[in-house]
């Protein structure tokens, strides 16, 4: 039985995730802002699969809380699982500079600040895995969402300098890039089907990757062809497209 | 977004939000929730659509007593999973376990135990409602009563359905015992059903083609929860296994011709004479027994794109046999019915909005198609004048008359919306069809 700590876990894909570690029998540590919809999550974990769960208030912007949170968790993770994020507005927030904060400080530096203090944690115990959820949107700035890409792009290259730092401690990092996935997040933007994961083919991908020890994954192949074209077209070129 | 219901009409073109949060609704008026979509036309549609899919967990399970309690975007699906395992099912089920606990509610639900167990409102403990003035409040038989009663049945247009209680039905296995009678034509048909009252159980499908001294002939299914002694030793070693979850997938709209005279009779022969003995007794799973349909997800794919209309009705007990005896009439002329007509006898109920009454209620499919529209006003005014009334959770075409005469308590129905929701916040094409919420 392993401890999994899973941090913005009121999303649909760490819901997700949670439900296949608890039908595995493992004892789940969920973690959001919002208590009052862990408290609906935890329960029906605990009715559908018996699943041993403790819940605990997290605030990805209140950096100044990540130490003591992780402190106070009952036992240190084995896996720890960074799924929270904020799509937020391109639009608004070329204008609206706490908007582009939010995206910034919710894909990037919040992430920064807790896996900082896990990492440190996990290469003392020479043990764990960090999972990061990026995105396919940090491969390259893009009309339509360089603000969230940006951010994932920060978030991408942090994860692959822990995991080059983490190797020698035997702690695994692994960068998952989703693409398009079916959720809360997306509802309403008009997604183009054969692209688009639903959040369960995304976690039984999470749970392959890290039994398979892989560095980074795409849920769905072709998105690596896809990001492969994407990023080739020339710069001269590319700045003229609408993507 | 494109959203339909489960017969593809009508199509709305909707901004459809979901919640998982009572606290952070997207929409703040002029909208209609909606669960799994397995209702038959526009009562879920509106400009503006408010998912419950996202609001899907469970609360509370008390294995001892069987109260349940779960967020009303659960299906019956989710719930089977949790609960047959440890002895306990669901008090009332439509054909179909693809439905959400909300919905179940909002159409008050009934199944092939309702002249023996009554809808879905009978066993209801409790919901939580959120209604127009943003308050929540619980509602019971004992609790709120005349928001509960306008609640079970009413569409959603009192409010959101939030937490709810319910009474799960205690078995010893997952599976049925079965009889199922070969019956020779409508009066014998009657006559069973009359004979089979004390049965848990029972429904019955229809051959709608064939007239003459044959007229109503098909089958009766009968069935009972079995007891673990009527189960074979290779059934008893999953005695509790709730139902497989892969189903395999209709691959393509047919074309909408597929179902026609010619190809229904066909079915409808094979399917009568496959039971080559009067009675047939054997013992399944509950999953084929209710929810046979269910085996082929997206199956509505038969009828094509265009899609099609279910109607359903409820003819009061006196005039049943000689109200059947006609539309049977009337459906046979029209020829373009599906192979799918369930026939089942309501037990005594008298609820403030809810669909059952004591009779006989009569269910089929038609493909849509030019003329149906208006053969189905016809058929309206036959069972308005025999004092029956049509199912709104099947209804994408209804006159309001039909309405206010079908239903007897319509008049005060539409007061207490005015009251409740008196800006109209909960609103479908149906309601301002139907001029409730008008």
């Amino acid at each position: 039985m392993s401890t999994i700590l899973i941090l913005g876990a009121t999303s649909d894909m760490a819901i997700a995730l949670a439900e296949i570690y608890a039908k595995k029998g493992d004892k789940l540590q969920l973690a959001a802002r919002n208590p009052s919809m862990l408290t609906p999550i935890k329960k029906d974990l605990e009715i559908r699969f018996g699943a041993q769960i403790s819940t605990y208030i997290f605030d990805a912007m209140d950096f100044n809380s990540h130490e003591g949170f992780y402190n106070s968790l009952d036992t240190k993770p084995d896996i720890a699982l960074c799924v929270f994020g904020y799509l937020g507005d391109q639009r608004k927030a070329i204008k609206d500079w706490d908007e582009s904060k939010q995206i910034i400080q919710s894909n990037f530096t919040g992430a920064v600040s807790i896996l900082n203090i896990i990492a440190n944690d996990m290469e003392d115990r020479k043990e764990g895995v960090i999972v990061g959820i990026s995105s396919v949107a940090g491969e390259r700035g893009r009309v339509s969402n360089y603000l969230y890409g940006s951010a994932k792009a920060g978030f991408t290259a942090y994860l692959s300098g822990l995991r080059n730092r983490l190797c020698k401690s035997g702690v695994h990092v692994l960068t998952v890039k989703p693409g398009f996935v079916n959720t809360k997040m997306t509802e309403g933007l008009p997604l183009p089907k054969p692209l688009t994961a639903q959040p369960e083919e995304v976690a039984t991908a999470i749970l392959k990757a890290i039994k398979k020890q892989k560095n980074t994954i795409y849920v769905f192949a072709k998105w690596r062809l896809i990001m492969y074209i994407i990023k080739s077209i020339p710069e001269f070129i590319f700045k003229k497209l609408s993507l | 977004m494109k959203v339909h219901n489960w017969n593809k009409y009508p199509v709305a073109d909707a901004n459809f939000k979901s919640f998982d949060n009572a606290s952070n609704l997207p929409f703040d008026s002029k909208y209609i929730v909606r669960g799994n979509g397995r209702c038959y036309g526009d009562s879920s549609l509106n400009n503006n659509i408010l998912s419950s899919l996202r609001f899907n967990k469970a609360l509370a399970f008390d294995v001892e007593s069987g109260i349940f309690t779960c967020q009303s975007g659960m299906t019956l699906d989710q719930i089977l999973q949790i609960v047959v395992s440890k002895g306990w099912f669901i008090p009332v089920t439509p054909g179909t376990k693809f439905i959400t606990i909300g919905g179940a509610i909002a159409s008050d639900v009934h199944g092939k135990n309702h002249h023996f167990e009554g809808s879905f409102k009978n066993h209801l403990v409790s919901f939580n409602l959120l209604t127009a003035n943003g308050e929540i409040s619980t509602c019971s038989a004992t609790e709120n009563p005349i928001l509960f009663e306008t609640t079970c049945g009413g569409m959603g247009l009192t409010g959101v359905i939030l937490e709810v209680s319910f009474q799960l039905k205690k078995i010893e296995s997952a599976y049925i015992t079965q009889k199922s009678i070969k019956v020779r034509n409508l009066d014998e048909m009657i006559d069973l059903f009359n004979e089979n009252q004390h049965v848990t159980y029972s429904v019955s499908w229809i051959d709608c083609l064939t007239g003459g001294k044959s007229k109503g002939r098909g089958l009766l299914n009968l069935g009972e929860h079995a007891k673990l002694s009527e189960i074979s030793d290779k059934q008893r070693l999953t005695a509790l296994a709730p139902h497989p979850t892969k189903a395999s997938t209709f691959p393509i709209d047919l074309p909408s011709f597929s179902i026609n005279k010619l190809t229904v009779k066909a079915f409808n022969t094979l399917y009568y004479h496959k039971q080559t003995s009067k009675i047939k007794e054997f013992v399944s799973h509950y999953d084929p027994f209710f929810y046979p349909l269910d085996a082929i997800l997206e199956w509505n794919k038969v009828y094509g794109k265009k899609g099609f209309l279910q109607y359903q009705f409820v003819l009061p007990l006196e005039t049943s046999a000689q109200g059947l005896n006609i539309i049977l009439d009337k459906i046979r002329e029209y020829g373009q019915s599906s192979p799918l007509i369930v026939l089942k006898l309501f037990g005594k109920q008298e609820d403030f909005i809810s669909f059952p009454m004591e009779g006989y209620t009569l269910a089929l499919d038609f493909p849509i198609r030019k003329g149906l529209f208006e053969f189905l006003n016809e058929v309206d005014r036959i069972i308005l004048d025999l004092g029956g009334r049509l199912y709104l959770t099947k209804d994408a075409r209804m006159s309001p008359e039909t309405f206010m005469k079908g239903y007897p308590n319509a008049q005060e129905f539409i007061d207490r919306i005015k009251e409740y929701n008196p800006d109209f916040k909960f609103e479908s094409w149906q309601s301002k069809r139907l001029n409730i919420t008008k």
